[in-house]
């Protein structure tokens, strides 16, 4: 399959301190794919430099094929990468509808000139941008809630919203930052499905930084570790399992030394 | 937490209620204000605001107490009312004795004997027991409305108020009522005094106001309700006919009320121009501008230089020619203004957008730029609007002859600023539901994602300050022939701070806010011109009570309003189930 996102010796400093070095990635169109490691490891970086947020300073990052690493955020998201946030950000006071429709606004037309005259074209696209915002509402189940401020919504379904807002762009790729942060067991499980569904109704590339290990180890086809900014694995789930450097980095050099059986059963016991 | 006894409560009140009353005596409010009238012959303004301060505190006083009892106890309340009111007014009358000891007029000019008669009502030291006893009873009295129900409290409350506004604006009504003829002139002298209401007059308004409070919270609903089952067609006649008479009012209204009004109405809608200019950067996009008055005087001084038969008129051209220029110009401009701080944000952009509206003040009024723009003499003899053809022009100093109508007179520009105030209140909407306006309010919430979500910031941005500039821009350009002339000193920093005090006062991103803005913050004092030495005391005052009580702006945009009072309905809904 052919990659629809490759990173090539991504490097990206902040002063002294090299937040990503080095990395060199590649992500399978129609894949989930996983970023996992340690705080402060540089995933969040690293997705940034992907969305434009910010510039990588060196390297070289190719999506579809074409550099994308010197194009502004807006440039990149009308390509097809949309993402959301560790943090969720939605626009607090604007309504989970318009949350969506901005989301949108790319594929609107209308100039101000037509908007203030209210042309027919502009009547029937606005119209247009209101159902696929329905419909975006119904597909993650927050139909009801389309008049509702975003701040005034429950946690998980800000989460969601989030989520279809970055999906009414039309990505072709989707960064997930920490999708299921703040959630039991039963909803990251609800999460995966909803994640698969995505994939495989939408034909959507995943990418994802996670912590829940069972939701990594649950839904990813392939793995990637970052440590100091450095990646140290790729692989599988059940590869990564086994890596003695990702266990090294996540419980200390201790654990590597103790015998790697004993690493592994606490490894297990972080993940589940 | 040990409670606190209730007398030392009202003791608290009464002694803020003294330091309020003593500030407004010691800078000359009182005194000023006393030359005022609410009802003529019975109560004067000043000691209107005297009395409102005792009574005040008075019902603050009663209404702590109720709450440090958890219940209204109406012995308490009165008792606390009377210690909060005698205290307020021992102390402004301890005013009059230390007064008459010692000269404190050297460092506070306005306690003056005038003032001190005043307090002791004419009777020296000998009347300076008569204060303090109405200050009890007004005490009492505001205790007392604590404890009157709701559906009484809320009309006579609304009765005093209106009584105070048309006190207030009685010389006006006054004025403009006898300009009507010789009818209403009898009626004009008959409700409005020279200096206050009549006391016909007041009783008419308190009884009018009282009424239709009354009958509006028994009988609205059913009057809603009644309007809501007539058939569609009738519905819509009622409608057109509203609208008509509205419109019908609102044209002939100039010809009818006078020049000042209508002067006063035209300033309104100028301010209405800028602040829905500043409410699309500032309210929908979130862009804090502090020099918005540059594109006003960019707007003024294009329309200046093509109109002018003055010495420094560039070209004679009529003023409905030159006022889409002056828009394109101030668009440009806006521009300009926006590329450089594209990049700014926050209080960064405050200080940067301060600057630019500084230096275009300065610069206009340079000498060095004096053989262009006047200097600080500024550009006189700008050709005033014609409907009908101008004569050529002939030379410098002569006006062009215009054969059809001239609009010279402010109650001929009420016209052109209120059409115009609507139509960009109108486009300022549309602008709003689009999908622009969208992208401006993503951008104040969060720029960075709305960038991530393919929002061209540089466009989007960029847009808004050239259209909030193209509004003020209109604005300017109304301005100019108004006057006739312009003035770089007239281009003041206030300018931009009042536009943006009204945006916060109306509601931020609110259109009507704007507009109930404008009337509240330039409207009112511009009419209330007896009271200005103390203008900008009450602008003060109000800002920060209306920061402290509604934050959301008299009229806010819905999803303010949400938010704000989504805390509120919270707790309601957790106390109803449980």
């Amino acid at each position: 399959m052919t990659p629809i996102l490759t990173a090539r010796k991504v490097t990206k400093r902040f002063g002294g301190l090299v937040a990503v070095n080095n990395v060199d990635f590649e992500i399978a169109d129609k894949s989930i794919v996983s970023i996992i490691g340690p705080n402060g490891a540089g995933k969040t970086t690293f997705f940034n430099c992907i969305t434009g947020f910010s510039r990588c300073d060196e390297g070289e990052i190719l999506y579809q094929g074409t550099p994308i690493q010197r194009l502004r955020p807006d440039q990149i998201a009308r390509l097809g990468v949309s993402r959301t946030y560790q943090n969720i950000r939605l626009f607090a006071d604007m309504s989970a509808l318009e949350n969506i429709l901005v989301g949108e606004n790319m594929f609107l037309q209308a100039s101000w000139i037509r908007a203030v005259f209210k042309t027919p074209g502009v009547i029937q696209e606005e119209k247009m941008a209101l159902e696929e915002a329905q419909r975006l509402l119904n597909f993650v189940g927050l139909i009801r809630k389309g008049d509702m401020l975003a701040r005034n919504l429950p946690y998980g379904e800000q989460r969601r919203l989030e989520i279809a807002r970055a999906l009414a762009t039309k990505p072709k790729l989707l960064l997930l930052d920490e999708p299921s942060a703040g959630m039991n067991p039963r909803e990251s499980e609800d999460l995966t499905a909803f994640i698969r569904r995505l994939r495989d109704e939408l034909g959507i590339t995943i990418l994802l930084i996670e912590h829940h290990m069972r939701v990594v180890m649950g839904i990813s086809e392939y793995v990637t570790v970052l440590d100091y900014g450095e990646k140290i694995a790729e692989g599988t789930p059940a590869e990564i399992q086994k890596n003695p450097r990702v266990i090294e980095a996540y419980l200390g050099r201790g654990a590597a030394t103790e015998g790697m059986s004993t690493a592994h059963e606490r490894f297990n016991k972080k993940g589940g | 937490m040990k409670k606190e006894h209730y007398l030392w409560v009202a003791t608290k009140t009464g002694l803020l209620g003294g330091a309020i009353g003593i500030f407004l005596c010691l800078i000359g409010m009182v005194e000023i204000f006393d030359k005022r009238d609410v009802v003529e012959g019975v109560i004067t303004l000043g000691q209107f605001v005297l009395l409102a301060t005792t009574t005040s505190m008075g019902f603050i006083a009663s209404r702590r107490t109720s709450e440090l009892l958890g219940q209204n106890q109406a012995s308490l309340n009165l008792i606390s009312g009377l210690v909060a009111g005698l205290i307020s007014a021992i102390l402004v009358v301890l005013l009059v004795v230390v007064g008459n000891l010692i000269d404190v007029r050297a460092v506070f000019l306005n306690a003056s004997p005038v003032l001190y008669s005043l307090l002791s009502f004419n009777q020296g030291l000998a009347g300076i027991w008569i204060l303090p006893l109405i200050g009890a009873v007004t005490g009492v009295v505001g205790a007392a409305f604590l404890l009157l129900r709701e559906d009484i409290r809320g009309p006579i409350s609304r009765g005093l108020l209106t009584l105070i506004l048309m006190a207030l604006f009685s010389g006006l009504f006054r004025v403009v009522l006898i300009n009507q003829g010789s009818l209403w002139q009898v009626i004009a002298k008959g409700l409005f005094g020279q200096t206050g209401l009549t006391w016909i007059g007041a009783i008419l308004f308190f009884g009018l106001a009282v009424f239709l409070s009354r009958f509006w919270s028994s009988k609205g609903d059913e009057y809603k309700a009644r309007l809501n089952q007539l058939p569609k067609t009738r519905q819509t006649t009622l409608r057109v006919v509203l609208l008509a008479l509205i419109v019908l009012i609102a044209l002939g209204l100039p010809q009818m009320s006078g020049p000042f009004i209508a002067q006063v109405i035209v300033i309104i809608s100028l301010y209405i121009l800028m602040g829905l200019g500043l409410n699309i950067t500032l309210g929908f996009a979130g862009l804090l501008d502090l020099g918005f008055v540059a594109f006003y005087a960019i707007g003024a001084y294009t329309v200046g230089l093509l109109t002018s038969y003055g010495p420094f008129g560039l070209q004679h051209i009529p003023f409905w020619v030159s006022v889409p220029i002056a828009v394109l110009v101030a668009m440009m401009f806006g521009a300009f203004l926006g590329l450089p701080v594209l990049g700014v944000r926050g209080d960064y952009l405050a200080i940067a957008t301060l600057g630019f509206g500084e230096i275009v003040r300065l610069l206009a009024g340079s000498d060095f730029l004096a053989p262009y723009f006047g200097g600080p003499r500024g550009i006189i003899g700008i050709q005033k609007p014609c409907i009908g053809m101008l004569e050529e022009f002939l030379k410098t100093d002569t006006p062009r002859v215009c054969n059809g109508i001239e609009l010279g007179t402010p109650q001929d520009i009420y016209y052109v600023a209120v059409a115009s105030a609507l139509l960009i209140a109108f486009v300022a909407w549309r602008l709003r539901e689009s999908r622009l306006g969208r992208a401006w309010m993503a951008i104040r919430e969060d720029e960075d994602v709305a960038e991530a979500l393919g929002v061209n910031l540089v466009q989007t941005k960029l847009l808004a300050y050239m259209l909030g500039a193209a509004f003020a821009g209109l604005g300017g350009a109304i301005f100019t022939v108004l006057i006739g002339s312009i003035f770089a000193s007239s281009m003041q920093l206030l300018v931009s701070i009042n536009v943006v005090a009204l945006i916060i006062v109306g509601g931020m991103g609110s259109i009507p806010g704007v507009i109930v803005g404008a009337i509240a913050l330039i409207g009112l004092p511009e009419l209330l011109r007896e009271v200005s030495e103390f203008r900008y005391l009450i602008y003060g005052v109000t800002l920060i009570i209306m920061m402290l009580a509604k934050p959301e702006g008299l009229w806010p945009s819905q999803a303010t309003k949400r938010e704000l009072h989504h805390a509120e309905a919270e707790n309601v809904t957790a106390e109803n189930m449980v």
